[in-house]
C-alpha cells in the first residue's frame, strides 16, 4: 500500500491551484453586482469625440457619452433636455445665439468646467484644421461673448439644426486648460471629461474599463464599474453573453436575439432606432421614366420582407422620415400594389415577358440581411416586369461611387439620423449639391433649397413634409424600413433602449 | 561555378530581404490606390462642398499622382514614419508597435503547441508497433489537415466558451486586472516578473486561439516528420545503431530525429508564415488585440497608411522567419556550415 506524503499532497494541491487559476477566466465573472460588462460591436479608435472619422460613428457615441457631456442632452426618445447648457436659443431675428452654462460642473480631474471651456470647444469644433467632420455646422457661429455663465455669439449663417447637433455627433464639451497642457497625444493617453464615468484602464482593440465619476453633476449611475469589451464579430458577441463573460450585448442577428431571449436566461429589447434601409435611385436611364420608378416602389411588399427576413423586427417606411422624426407624416403612403406596378410598366411598354432591365447594387452582410432583402425585391420586381441584376460591392465602393455620382440605377444603403431632423435625412440624401445625394434634378433642388435657412420652424417642417410628399409621388428614392436594434442582457438587469442607437451605460440599471 | 565565400551569405540574404521588402512596398502601395474604395469618400461630411472634399483629399496627400505619393511615403518610411492612420488618427508605427507583441506572443505559443504536438505524435506514431495507434494518428491527422484554423476557433468557442464555459472567449487579459508593465509583451513580462496570476490569465485567453492556429500546423509537422523518420530509419547509420543494440526509441531520439527534423523545419518555417496570416481571422473571432484584428479594421475603413504599414510588417515578419529558418539549418546540420 502506498502512503501519501506531505510533499505529494502539496504537489497535488499546488497543481490544483494552478489549474483553477488557469481556468478562472472563463466562467461567469460578469455577474459582479457593481460591474456591468458590455460586449460591444465596435472598437474605440480614439477618445477625442470631436475629431476624426470615428467621431461620426453613431454606435461609438455610447462610450463618448459615458465620458463626456454634450452641450445639449438627448433623451432615449430623441427629445432634447438640458446638458452642460441649461438654456439655449436664438434671438428673434436669428442673428444671435445665447447659451447658459450649467453651474457646479467639474472635470474628472476635479477642476471646474467654465463657460470658457464651452466657447473654446465650439471654436475648436468650427476650425477646419482640427478635422472635425461636422465643422460645417459649428462654423456657422462666431464672435463669442462671455458674461458670467451666459454666452452669446453672432450667427454667420443660420442653421436651424445647430442646437440639435449640440446633442449629437461631435457636440461635446472638451477641457480647454487640460487639453492645451497635455496636447492631442496626452489627451488620448488620459482623457478628461465631465461625463458620468472616467477612464480607468484602456487596452486598444481590447477593452475600456470605466469608473464612476465622483464629481458627476447628474444622477448617480447604477454601476461603479463599466467594461466595454470590443468584440466586433457578432457570433463571438453571442458567445460572450452565453458564456457569462459579458452581461449585455447588441447588434446580433435577429435569429440569435429570438433564441437567447426565448431561452429564459436572458432578457432583451429590440426597438426601432434612427437608422433606415433604403434604395437610392439614380437619375439615369431607364429610371428617368417616372412609370418605371413608381412601379418599382409599388411592387415591393415591405411588410413581408420584414416579417420573413427580419423576423418582424423593423418598421416599413414610405419616406426618409421614420416615425418619431420631426417631419414624419403618416399620411404619405406608397402602398404595395403589384397590379398598379404592372399597369404603370405597361404604360411604358414593359411587361414580365418584356421586362425593363437595370442593375441594383448592394452590400452583403454590412446591414442585417441586406443581400437577402435585395434578392427578395428583385424577385418581386420580376413578377411585374422589372429585371434587375444584382451587383454586390463593399461599402467603401458604395461611398466612392456615390461621391462620384456613379451609382447604378438602384443602390441599397442605410441612413442614420439621430437628431431626427428632416435636413439631415431628406435634406442631405436628396439635395443635388450635397455630396451624398444620388437623385439630382432641378425640380427637387428648387423645393429643398429655400428650406435650409428657413427661420420659421413651423414653415420649415411643413416645407420638408411637402418635399417628402413630392419625392414619394415622383419616386425619387425608395425607402424600405426603419431598423430595430437588438440588445440582449442577463436577467437582473434593465436596459432602456435608445432610439439614437447609443447604448450608454447610464441606460443600464439593476432590475 | 565558384561558390560565394561564407561570410557573404548572410549579407546576400539580407540584401535579398531588402529588395523583397521594397518590392512588397511598391506593389502594395500601387495596388491599394487602384483597388475600389476611396477612403476620402468614406469621410465626407453631410454638408461638405466640393472644395471641402478637395481640401480633405489634399490633407492626406491623396491629390498627388501615385509615383509622387510613393516617393513622399518612402522618404518618411525610411525615417520610421509610416504616416498617420486615417481612421484612428494615431501614428501608424505606434499603432503597430502597440499590437504586434500580442500577435508575436500568440503565434509563438501556437508554434510551440504545434511543435510539441506534431513532433510528439510523429515520434509516437513511428515507434508504435500497433496498427491501431498509427492508424488513429493518421486518421486524426487527416482531420487536422482538412479543418482550417477558423473552424477550430469557432468550435472551441462553442465547446469551451459556451457549452463548458471554462475559458474566456475574448480579449487578451481579464478587463478587471490592472497591469502596469513596462512592455506590451504581457505574457513574457509576467513570467519575468513572476506575476503568475497574470501569466495564467493571459494564457487562459490565449490557449483557444493558439490551439486553433496550431492544430493545422501540427498536422503538417506530423505528416512530414513521420515520413522523414521512416526514410531515416532505413539508412545505414540507423540500421548500424540498431545492430549495435540501441533500442528503437534511442535510435529515433539520438540518431534519426535530428536528420529528419531538417526538412520538417524548412516546411515549418514556411507554414509558420501562413500561421501569422491566419491570425487575421482567428484574432477577430476571439477579439484578440493583435495586428490581425487591426488589419481587418484597417481594411474595412480603407485606412491606406495603416494597411500599408501592416502589409510591410507582415512582409518583414515573413522575411525574418525565412532568415531564421535558413540560419537554423546550419545549427542543425553542420555540413551546411562548410561551403
Amino acid at each position: 500500500m502506498t502512503s501519501t506524503t506531505r510533499r505529494d499532497f502539496l504537489k497535488v494541491a499546488g497543481a490544483g491551484v494552478v489549474l483553477a487559476s488557469f481556468l478562472k477566466g472563463g466562467g461567469a465573472f460578469a455577474a459582479d453586482t457593481d460591474t456591468v460588462t458590455i460586449a460591444y460591436n465596435v472598437n474605440l479608435p480614439a477618445f477625442d469625440p470631436t475629431v476624426g472619422p470615428s467621431a461620426v460613428n453613431p454606435t461609438i457615441q455610447a462610450i463618448y457619452r459615458a465620458l463626456f457631456d454634450q452641450y445639449v442632452g438627448q433623451k432615449p426618445d430623441l427629445s432634447f433636455e438640458p446638458g452642460l447648457l441649461t438654456d439655449w436659443g436664438w434671438n428673434a431675428d436669428k442673428t444671435k445665439v445665447h447659451m447658459t452654462v450649467r453651474d457646479g460642473v467639474k472635470w474628472h480631474d476635479g477642476s471646474a468646467m467654465t463657460p470658457e471651456d464651452v466657447v473654446w470647444s465650439l471654436q475648436r469644433a468650427g476650425d477646419p484644421k482640427t478635422g472635425n467632420p461636422i465643422q460645417f455646422v459649428w462654423s456657422t457661429i462666431d464672435n463669442f461673448q462671455v458674461a458670467g455663465n451666459k454666452i452669446t455669439a453672432d450667427v454667420k449663417s443660420y442653421d436651424p439644426t445647430l442646437f440639435k447637433w449640440m446633442a449629437f455627433l461631435t457636440g461635446y464639451v472638451m477641457p480647454k486648460a487640460y487639453y492645451q497642457k497635455v496636447g492631442a497625444q496626452g489627451f488620448e493617453q488620459k482623457p478628461v471629461g465631465t461625463g458620468p464615468y472616467m477612464v480607468d484602464e484602456f487596452q486598444s482593440n481590447g477593452f475600456v474599463r470605466l469608473k464612476r465619476n465622483p464629481h458627476y453633476w447628474g444622477d448617480k449611475p447604477a454601476f461603479e464599474t463599466v467594461i466595454f469589451k470590443f468584440v466586433t464579430d457578432p457570433t463571438s458577441r453571442v458567445a460572450e453573453v452565453e458564456s457569462g463573460g459579458s452581461d449585455v450585448t447588441l447588434q446580433i442577428p435577429y435569429e440569435e436575439y429570438d433564441r437567447l431571449t426565448k431561452g429564459g436566461k436572458f432578457d432583451g429589447t429590440c426597438e426601432p432606432v434612427s437608422d433606415i434601409g433604403m434604395i437610392f435611385i439614380n437619375n439615369v436611364p431607364p429610371l428617368l421614366d417616372k412609370n418605371v420608378r413608381l412601379a418599382a416602389t409599388h411592387a415591393i411588399d415591405k411588410q413581408a420582407i420584414i416579417k420573413r427576413l427580419l423576423r418582424g423586427y423593423g418598421t416599413p417606411i414610405d419616406t426618409l422620415e421614420a416615425p418619431g422624426y420631426l417631419a414624419y407624416d403618416a399620411s404619405i403612403k406608397v402602398p404595395y400594389d403589384p397590379k398598379l406596378a404592372k399597369k404603370l410598366l405597361a404604360a411604358s411598354g414593359f411587361s414580365p415577358e418584356k421586362p425593363v432591365k437595370m442593375t441594383i447594387q448592394t452590400t452583403r452582410g454590412y446591414m442585417p440581411k441586406d443581400y437577402e432583402m435585395i434578392q427578395a425585391i428583385v424577385g418581386m420586381w420580376r413578377k411585374v416586369g422589372i429585371e434587375a441584376t444584382i451587383e454586390v460591392y463593399e461599402i467603401a465602393k458604395h461611398y466612392e461611387l456615390r461621391a462620384a455620382d456613379q451609382l447604378a440605377p438602384f443602390a441599397f444603403y442605410n441612413w442614420g439620423n439621430a437628431i431626427g431632423d428632416p435636413a439631415t435625412s431628406t435634406g442631405f440624401a436628396m439635395f443635388g449639391p450635397s455630396p451624398h445625394s444620388v437623385w439630382n434634378t432641378d425640380d427637387l433642388d428648387s423645393k429643398i433649397a429655400p428650406l435650409w435657412g428657413e427661420k420659421d420652424e413651423e414653415k420649415r417642417i411643413a416645407g420638408w413634409k411637402a418635399v417628402d410628399k413630392y419625392i414619394a409621388e415622383q419616386a425619387y428614392v425608395l425607402p424600405l424600413l426603419q431598423y430595430a436594434q437588438p440588445i440582449v442582457f442577463r436577467k437582473g438587469l434593465k436596459v432602456t433602449p435608445n432610439q439614437s442607437e447609443a447604448l450608454q451605460p447610464t441606460l443600464i440599471a439593476k432590475a | 561555378m565558384r561558390k560565394l565565400p561564407l561570410a557573404f551569405l548572410p549579407w546576400r540574404s539580407l540584401l535579398l530581404a531588402l529588395v523583397t521588402l521594397f518590392g512588397v512596398a511598391v506593389i502594395s502601395f500601387v495596388l491599394l490606390r487602384v483597388v475600389p474604395g476611396d477612403p476620402i469618400a468614406m469621410m465626407i461630411a453631410p454638408g461638405a462642398s466640393q472644395a471641402d472634399i478637395a481640401q480633405l483629399r489634399a490633407s492626406y496627400g491623396l491629390d498627388r499622382s501615385i509615383p509622387v505619393q510613393f516617393v513622399i511615403w518612402l522618404g518618411h518610411a525610411l525615417t520610421g514614419d509610416f504616416g498617420t492612420s486615417i481612421s484612428m488618427r494615431q501614428d501608424v508605427t505606434h499603432l503597430i508597435a502597440e499590437r504586434l507583441p500580442a500577435t508575436i506572443e500568440l503565434t509563438l505559443l501556437a508554434l510551440l503547441i504545434a511543435l510539441v504536438l506534431g513532433i510528439g505524435t510523429a515520434v509516437l506514431s513511428t515507434l508504435s508497433r500497433r496498427r491501431l495507434v498509427g492508424g488513429t494518428i493518421d486518421n486524426a491527422n487527416g482531420i487536422l489537415l482538412a479543418v482550417p484554423d477558423f473552424v477550430w476557433a469557432l468550435a472551441f468557442v462553442v465547446l469551451f466558451g459556451v457549452a463548458l464555459p471554462i475559458l474566456p472567449i475574448s480579449g487578451r487579459v481579464d478587463p478587471r486586472l490592472s497591469i502596469d508593465f513596462a512592455t506590451p509583451f504581457t505574457l513574457f513580462e509576467s513570467l519575468l516578473r513572476l506575476r503568475l496570476d497574470i501569466t495564467f490569465d493571459v494564457l487562459s485567453h490565449m490557449i483557444m486561439p493558439a490551439l486553433a492556429l496550431a492544430l493545422p500546423l501540427a498536422a503538417v509537422i506530423l505528416r512530414v516528420l513521420k515520413g522523414a523518420l521512416e526514410v531515416e530509419a532505413r539508412q545505414d547509420y540507423a540500421l548500424l545503431a540498431r545492430i549495435r543494440g540501441k533500442s528503437r526509441l534511442r535510435v529515433t531520439l539520438e540518431e534519426t530525429l535530428r536528420n529528419a527534423l531538417i526538412p520538417t523545419l524548412a516546411l515549418t518555417g514556411v507554414q509558420f508564415t501562413f500561421l501569422f496570416g491566419g491570425t487575421v481571422i482567428v484574432e477577430r473571432i476571439f477579439a484578440y488585440p493583435g495586428i490581425g484584428n487591426l488589419a481587418i479594421d484597417a481594411v474595412i475603413n480603407r485606412d491606406l497608411p495603416l494597411i500599408q504599414g501592416l502589409i510591410l510588417t507582415f512582409g518583414l515578419i515573413f522575411i525574418l522567419i525565412n532568415l531564421a529558418v535558413e540560419a537554423s539549418f546550419g545549427l542543425l546540420n553542420p555540413r551546411l556550415r562548410h561551403g
